[in-house]
């Protein structure tokens, strides 16, 4: 284990980074002004920027002072636009970061670059020396980087099927091992802008730079400020809520209304581990809490734009259902290591493709048939296509609920029989008799029943763990899992009653450290390290509070979790209870799509004990 | 005269299909990335969806257009085959990598010049030498597709005669 060595030191936190996006890619950005990660032209396209997992051969692009400076960011105007300032002895360095966003703006009636990250510095006060470091590395740095001067238009670098065009109102001159470089001294009032134009089947376009740069950077703002006008919700912790929704809408795939669980790959679990995986894809699982959060924040059209991902998406597996799809609804490529790389802070193998495409999970029937049964009910119907796929999932859970499977957690090895997979199994069916009694599709009713009471009766019976008073993990288990806390949302039983009281009590007094919650015990998937508190799981509890009428507790934990984002609020798949801090990939969509859920649970009870007052 | 004429614009359709086909396949591939339609239309239009959609237009009209021209050819010759056509599509092709392509910057009102850069308006990029800036195999693509274009009007030939 490496970390905490030399070569831990040359990372930045997880949390030091921002993200920027525009619904086909994005990017991270560190507090030094470095474009760490980015992929071009979509999220699973290979990175021309990597950094994050190799500081020498990943290839990044920086501009900072050239002098000490402290630093601070936002987020500008409520839109996914970064701003970086830095304060030096001598002056005020602003940079500001997006990735162009310009539908129906007017200048979409001027050619555009079919991608842009648009980066423009200016001197706010004093004077500030500004360097410039351009290295690229296109294919995660695995073919050579080659720059070559165009006249006239600017630096280019061939990447897969494309070339990117680097266009700067200043000098760059070539440095050592395929970089740029550049120095600039500038005054107050002086601006600058770095565009870096991608075109991939397609000839390059060059956005014109200065005032017209800055142009789209305000059309850019604009187009956020647009589509933050459906956002409906007005309760408690908006700010939270609105910054996690942004997070989710910048990893929806414009093109198809997917929704990829995180920007990046192979950011670790544990420190200096081998938990590394790769997160640009979309995951089954994620479908009924993306539907509910999106539709609960008034955006409907993102949520049925999602439901139609999803059941395109799944027909091609129809009747079984693959654990993720990637965002065309093809099964993502094969696992592969990267073995050039070493890896965040020296956690290797930085791997592409996933594997867990090959695993049964059982629980994803459920979540799907639950995100099938909320469409069904603000949409108010199903038409026939629909149903006769939901009724196909159904009748597959019928069939193979009795398997052992990998569990939500997707631990790898030999299958077993999760509690959640089957609780997720009775949710899918239960789903389908609830739709059937409020009119949206014809079942055979008592098969269905049948089979789901049998479900019922394996949990009581093999799921329950009499001597803790719990349900466990796996079937005659003793061990606990975070992700039972979700028995009492998807109605399988009362908070309430002693045996979900008990199983709270497990999870809490086993998997909770410094107020946040772990989704399993350490030893439980076999693999080596420790991995962090789940974020998501963190937020389950506070739902699972509030549903219990344990308000006051829900709304403390609730805020003991916001603590732990970054300074923009967002949040890694995990947080290492002890240092505080992110871990995995990041920004994680189920994270922010738990604290929406949190939120909203919360605020139904705020708005509940208005009524009440009132 | 009437049918003779609903037939050549029937096959210059047929073989304009062939040769974009022959040109997105390439462009597909990674082998270049000569976006024709793209070429055509931001001759008229600055917004990238609309350009595509004129440029294809365009484009199929200009193909008719050829077509006619190729079957004057051959009945200038008193004669057409396959070989013929391939030949003239060679010649064609290789008048447009020649000659077209590094003329366009000078006519192409969106298009930036090697020597001038980028303005406001004129921001595409380029062909280069022979089209080399689009990838070093868009000659060999271009020709191929002309070629490609000349042998299946030539191969029709007999057919509209």
């Amino acid at each position: 284990m490496r970390a905490g060595s030399a070569v831990s030191r040359r990372y930045p936190s997880i949390g030091d980074y921002g993200f920027i996006g525009d619904g086909r890619t994005a990017a991270l950005v560190s507090r030094d002004g470095s474009i760490d990660w980015l992929c071009l032209p979509h999220f699973f396209s290979p990175s021309l920027f990597a950094a994050l997992v190799d500081v020498e051969r990943g290839g990044r692009f920086q501009i900072r002072p050239a002098e000490p400076y402290a630093v601070s960011r936002r987020y500008r105007d409520d839109a996914l636009v970064l701003e970086t300032t830095f304060t030096t002895e001598r002056g005020v360095l602003r940079l500001t970061d997006c990735l162009v966003l310009l539908h129906h703006s007017p200048l979409m009636n001027e050619l555009q670059p079919s991608r842009e990250l648009l980066r423009r510095i200016e001197v706010l006060k004093g004077e500030v020396n500004v360097e410039v470091w351009f290295a690229p590395r296109p294919d995660y740095g695995r073919r050579p980087s080659s720059l070559e001067w165009r006249r006239g238009l600017g630096w280019t670098v061939p990447v897969n099927h494309g070339r990117v065009l680097l266009q700067a109102e200043c000098p760059l001159e070539q440095a050592a091992g395929a970089a740029l470089q550049g120095r600039l001294r500038l005054q107050v009032g002086d601006a600058r802008h770095f565009s870096l134009a991608m075109a991939h089947q397609d000839m390059l376009v060059a956005p014109p730079l200065g005032e017209h740069a800055h142009q789209r950077l305000l059309a850019t703002m604009e187009w956020w400020r647009h589509w933050g006008e459906s956002f409906s919700y007005s309760g408690p912790y908006r700010e939270q809520v609105f910054r996690s929704s942004m997070v989710l809408k910048a990893l929806t795939y414009a093109l198809s209304g997917a929704v990829v669980a995180a920007p990046t790959s192979s950011l670790p679990e544990a420190p200096g581990t081998a938990r590394n995986w790769d997160y640009r894809y979309c995951w089954l699982r994620d479908a009924a809490f993306t539907l509910r959060a999106f539709d609960d924040i008034g955006f409907h059209q993102a949520g049925a734009d999602f439901f139609s991902w999803l059941l395109h998406a799944t027909r091609l597996t129809w009747p079984e259902l693959k654990v993720l799809y990637d965002v065309h609804g093809e099964q993502p490529q094969p696992e592969q290591e990267l073995s050039h790389l070493e890896g965040y802070r020296g956690a290797a193998p930085v791997r592409i493709g996933n594997g867990a495409d090959e695993q049964l999970q059982l629980d994803i029937y459920g979540e799907v048939l639950l995100a099938a049964y909320d469409y069904a009910r603000r949409h108010g119907a199903l038409d026939r296509f629909e149903s006769r796929l939901l009724l196909g999932f159904g009748r597959t859970v019928c069939r193979r609920w009795r398997e052992p499977d990998h569990g939500i957690w997707e631990v790898r090895g030999v299958p077993r029989h999760y509690t959640y997979s089957k609780m997720m199994c009775w949710v899918a069916l239960d789903c389908l008799l609830r739709l059937h009694r409020e009119g949206y599709l014809d079942i055979d009713v008592e098969a269905f029943r049948a089979e789901r009471d049998a479900i019922a009766a394996a949990i009581e019976a093999r799921g329950f763990n009499e001597t803790l008073n719990a349900y466990v993990a796996v079937f005659e288990g003793d061990e606990p899992d975070a992700a039972l806390l979700q028995f009492v949302r998807v109605g399988y039983i009362d908070a309430e009653h002693p045996r979900m009281a008990g199983t709270y009590k497990l999870i809490r007094d086993r998997l909770m450290e410094n107020g946040l919650v772990r989704r399993y015990p350490p030893d439980f998937d076999g693999l080596a390290g420790e991995e962090g508190a789940f974020g998501v799981c963190c937020f389950w509890m506070v739902e699972y509070l509030v549903l219990a009428g344990r308000c006051d507790e829900a709304r403390e934990l609730f805020e003991h979790v916001l603590g732990f984002a970054n300074d923009l609020d967002l949040f890694a798949e995990e947080i290492d209870p002890r240092s505080g801090e992110l871990l995995g990939n990041f920004p994680q969509a189920f994270t922010h799509i738990g604290l929406i859920d949190a939120a909203l649970a919360l605020a139904g009870v705020d708005s509940g004990e208005e009524d009440s007052n009132d | 005269m009437t049918e003779r004429l609903a037939e050549a614009l029937l096959w210059g359709l047929v073989a304009s299909a062939a040769m974009i086909t022959v040109l997105q396949a390439s462009v597909g591939l990674g082998w270049s990335r000569l976006n024709l339609p793209m070429l055509i239309g931001t001759l008229f239009t600055g917004n990238r969806h609309r350009a595509i959609v004129l440029g294809m237009v365009v484009y199929l009209i200009g193909g008719w257009l050829f077509a006619l021209l190729y079957f004057f050819a051959f009945a200038q010759l008193g004669h057409g085959s396959w070989w013929l056509g391939g030949l003239l599509g060679l010649l064609h092709g290789l008048f447009l990598v020649v000659v077209a392509l590094p003329l366009l910057p000078h006519i192409h009102p969106r298009m930036a010049s090697d020597v001038d850069g980028p303005t406001y308006y004129r921001r595409l990029e380029p062909p280069g030498p022979f089209g080399t800036h689009y990838g070093h195999n868009t000659p060999l693509t271009a020709l191929l597709a002309n070629v490609v274009y000349g042998v299946v009007l030539g191969a029709v030939w007999p057919f509209v005669e």
